[in-house]
């Protein structure tokens, strides 16, 4: 391993790039794969964005090719930082931010928590402290203007390429804030990267185009970021309904715009195109229940962004989040709902539930829930008949982060599967302690340049490794296993590192998530809902 | 000199005092911010603290009577505070010498303490003399042993950090001048105030004598120029530690109370809702295209535009 220390102060230098990723540095897998070749960033790509910081490109940020541009570039990055820093524009996050500014001890103890920084093979400029110094110096001595301030916090040169590094690094970040987690202090690094995001989308408007412009911003156009309206949606759910009940013998029709119904569920629209049979798998169980007198009924929404629950402004742009979650909650009131449930998707259930809890205005916060207790409750009440069997085979679980580190949704999705599937067996670590996909903050849906390499052979490695430790005791293709990754971004990723690295032949890993466990196991349903022989 | 460091004395002790409510104040009139909240929250009930649980897990939450484990914090925060459980759990080479260091850091508040209720006690018309029995013996023997095992520990910690941080590449990285002027002034402070006991104060008379004085408002004089010394850095550091990332001896309750473990749903919460519109009425100044503003439309506007359907337009 060829461990190398990258200063601080470098990330001002003039050079081609700041640091290197090696496949000879990354993380061993616990298995004997083909590690995929990296992919390069097209020439085109770097002749117009500055492409300085490793072997990859996420954040176009124009490269300057004037002094004038240079400056511009800097100073536009500090004025955003100013307003970062004032109650009124950043009213959402300046006591956590501030805080994490003014007392973090430099201790490092987070270094080992981070997935990214171990799986690079601890590469420097990936600790979570890197790109939070950095911050953190041009904050005292710009923005604070601390009186000796290189004495007193370090030194560093604010040059065009520190501002462009910056804004790169801050998408080498997953934001799954296990960093913060581990911080003796409290201090949040994850939240630094998003803070980052931030100045680059709400003041330079530089955003990620799978964010912004093909997320957030098609979905307040069209309704969802699939550019699925809600004729289309419509159509398409009216496809998976017929499909799924000739598929499980189950017939239902999905209800929309029920007034005053008992619940909304909202389901990450992704799931609708990528997914089919989770959205199925969803009406079947929420059917069951209704006609078992779990529940009294059901709808979706067909308002703009009300039948996407994502919200990518979560990631980088508080006012894109607050403008989504405003339509979200407005569909809600509209129908009269008495309460909305999120489906499997982890950010929509942080965003929707937890941010939006102080973001709203009273009359809009219409109670939020995720969808795991009430699944639990369904599977648990003894009114449903589940065949277990059906599910035995060896079944892991991946603890999307949104729903359990920063949501504390641990045991009902555990008690679903403890009951249903008889070779449960846990990841290590798990719960709140988990180890991100390597898809969180948005990385999940960006397929530009070479991002995919990075995001499977760096952001992925652990959790791959984690999930084939979770089957040592059945490693190998002849034993069909099953990893419930109940949230769609988790889903994508996993799905790609997947198939990246062969893992249906090599290790007959399949993934999908919870409700599918729940419909394979119902008696009223034809056995085999689960396809193994799909591909990827 | 003797009045240089009663003055010093008296300046440092409403310098700290001052930065510590200022910085207290500084953060109680921050915005109210968004739940960020991370699991486990030790507050939780039952079991769920321990394994990160959260109310979350019930259905229909909001129907339900919350409560908060007092206990469940204290739990926590007890082996936190005391024995840096978070860096022994995950950075266990800088815990051998933080750990020392931080220990060292309450046995001196307690030896502080111990010197304090003497001359209290002293002031009250006790009296305190070499030899003393009963009480007064005790707290004598106490003071005595704990002052020289404070001074040690903390020194020895100081030391460990420093020199870590001077030979590990990694934190090197990260330090500042000023980091490591820290670590040495607890050290240059630590090694007088050691100096002082063994050669001019070995049962801390001098400096009990010196608080006294302090909190008397009878300013004897004394002779003894290491125990000005030793006064004047003692009294500098302290009113040093607030202006420096080490106020989070204090700000820590923040960082973990209120935003870590800051779970509390906004239900029937009047306050949080006047201070969500509060926030929400202020004015935007965002520069980017989408924002749409100008430095005068509020949150409010801000958020209720879609800057993909500005006339509300249906694209169906």
């Amino acid at each position: 391993m060829s461990k190398k220390i990258v200063r601080i102060e470098d990330i001002s230098s003039d050079t081609e790039k700041l640091s290197h990723v090696d496949d000879a540095d990354l993380m061993p897998l616990p298995a004997d794969l083909d590690e995929p070749e990296w992919g390069a960033v097209p020439d085109s790509t770097k002749e117009q964005f500055a492409c300085i910081l490793d072997d990859t490109a996420i954040l176009p940020i124009p490269l300057p090719k004037t002094q004038e541009e240079e400056r511009a570039l800097v100073e536009k990055f500090l004025s955003g930082m100013e307003k970062l820093f004032t109650a009124e524009n950043n009213w959402t996050f300046l006591a956590q931010l501030v805080t994490t500014m003014d007392h973090c001890a430099k201790c490092n103890t987070c270094s080992a928590s981070c997935h990214i920084y171990e799986a690079s093979g601890q590469n420097e400029i990936y600790r979570p402290t890197y790109r939070t110094e950095v911050f953190r110096r041009i904050y005292k001595k710009y923005v604070k203007k601390e009186m000796w301030s290189d004495w007193r916090n370090g030194k560093l040169d604010l040059t065009w390429q520190t501002v462009a590094r910056l804004g790169e690094l801050a998408y080498r970040c997953n934001i799954c804030r296990r960093c913060a987690q581990t911080c003796p202090i409290g201090a949040d690094n994850g939240l630094v990267a998003r803070e980052i995001r931030k100045i680059f989308s709400q003041e330079m408007g530089i955003t990620t185009p799978e964010l912004h412009e093909k997320g957030s911003m098609l979905q307040l156009k069209t309704g969802s970021s699939t550019n699925m309206s809600s004729l289309v949606v419509k159509d398409n759910m009216e496809f998976i309904d017929e499909d799924i009940s000739e598929m499980t013998g189950y017939q239902y029709e999905t209800p929309w715009d029920v007034k005053g119904a008992e619940i909304l569920l909202i389901h990450n629209a992704g799931e609708i195109l990528a997914w089919p049979d989770n959205v199925g798998a969803f009406a079947i169980i929420l059917e069951a229940a209704k006609k078992a007198g779990i529940i009294e009924s059901w709808t979706l929404s067909s308002d703009l962004a009300a039948y996407d629950s994502i919200n990518y402004g979560v990631f980088y742009d508080d006012v894109q989040y607050a403008r989504t979650a405003l339509l979200q909650a407005q569909a809600a009131k509209k129908l009269g709902v008495k309460k909305i449930i999120l489906g499997e998707c982890g950010h929509a259930h942080k965003a929707l539930t937890v941010i939006a809890d102080r973001v709203l205005p009273a009359e809009l916060l219409t109670p939020r829930e995720s969808c795991f207790p009430l699944l639990r409750d369904i599977v648990m009440s003894g009114k449903i008949d589940f065949d277990p069997g059906r599910n035995d085979f060896p079944v892991t679980i991946h603890d999307p982060c949104n729903v359990t580190r920063l949501m504390g949704i641990i045991k009902p999705q555990r008690e679903v599967v403890r009951r249903l599937c008889p070779q449960f067996r846990e990841m290590v670590p798990n719960g709140p302690h988990n180890y991100c996909c390597g898809g969180g903050s948005g990385f999940a849906i960006m397929t530009r340049n070479n991002i995919p390499d990075w995001r499977h052979k760096v952001a992925g490695r652990k959790k791959l490794s984690q999930i084939l430790h979770a089957f040592d005791d059945c490693r190998g293709p002849e034993t069909p296993k099953y990893v419930c990754a109940p949230c769609s971004n988790c889903k994508g990723q996993i799905r790609d590192i997947f198939d990246r690295y062969d893992m249906k032949q090599k290790e007959g890993l399949i993934y999908a998530g919870l409700v599918e466990l729940i419909v394979n196991a119902m008696t009223d349903v034809k056995e085999g809902f689960i396809k193994w022989e799909d591909d990827y | 000199m003797s009045i240089i460091a009663y003055l010093i004395a008296y300046v440092a002790i409403v310098a700290f005092m001052g930065a510590v409510v200022a910085k207290i104040l500084d953060y109680k009139r921050l915005p109210q911010h968004v739940r960020w909240e991370l699991y486990p929250v030790a507050h939780e009930e039952g079991d769920r603290a321990k394994y990160g649980g959260s109310y979350y897990e019930d259905v229909d939450w909001w129907k339900r009577e919350r409560s908060q484990s007092r206990l469940g914090e204290l739990k926590v925060m007890i082996p936190e505070i005391l024995l840096l459980k978070g860096v022994w759990e995950h950075n266990r080479p800088l815990w051998w010498v933080s750990f020392p260091f931080h220990f060292g850091l309450y046995l001196l508040v307690g030896f502080a303490g111990l010197i304090l209720l003497g001359a209290v006690a002293q002031a009250a018309g006790l009296s305190i003399y070499p030899g003393a029995s009963g009480a007064m013996g005790l707290l004598l023997l106490a003071t005595s042993v704990l002052g020289p095992v404070a001074f040690g520990l903390c020194a020895l910690g100081a030391l460990g950090l420093l020199l870590r941080r001077l030979t590990n590449e990694e934190l090197r990285n990260y330090s500042s001048p000023g980091n490591y002027l820290n670590l040495a002034l607890f050290l240059v402070v630590l090694a007088v105030a050691t100096y002082t006991w063994r050669v001019a104060d070995p049962e801390f008379f001098l400096m009990r004598g010196f608080v006294h004085s302090l909190i008397t408002f009878k300013l004897a004089r004394f002779s003894s120029g290491l125990l000005a010394l030793e006064m004047i850095l003692i009294f500098g550091l302290l009113a040093y530690i607030p202006l420096t990332h080490m106020s989070h001896f204090f700000m820590k309750y923040f960082l973990w109370h209120d935003i870590r473990w800051g779970d509390a749903p906004n239900i029937d919460t009047p306050e949080t809702d006047r201070r969500i519109q509060q926030a929400l009425g202020q004015p935007v100044s965002w520069a980017a295209e989408h924002v749409h503003a100008d430095g005068k439309k509020s949150w409010v506007e801000i958020a209720s535009m879609n800057p993909m359907r500005p006339d509300g337009t249906d694209p169906e």
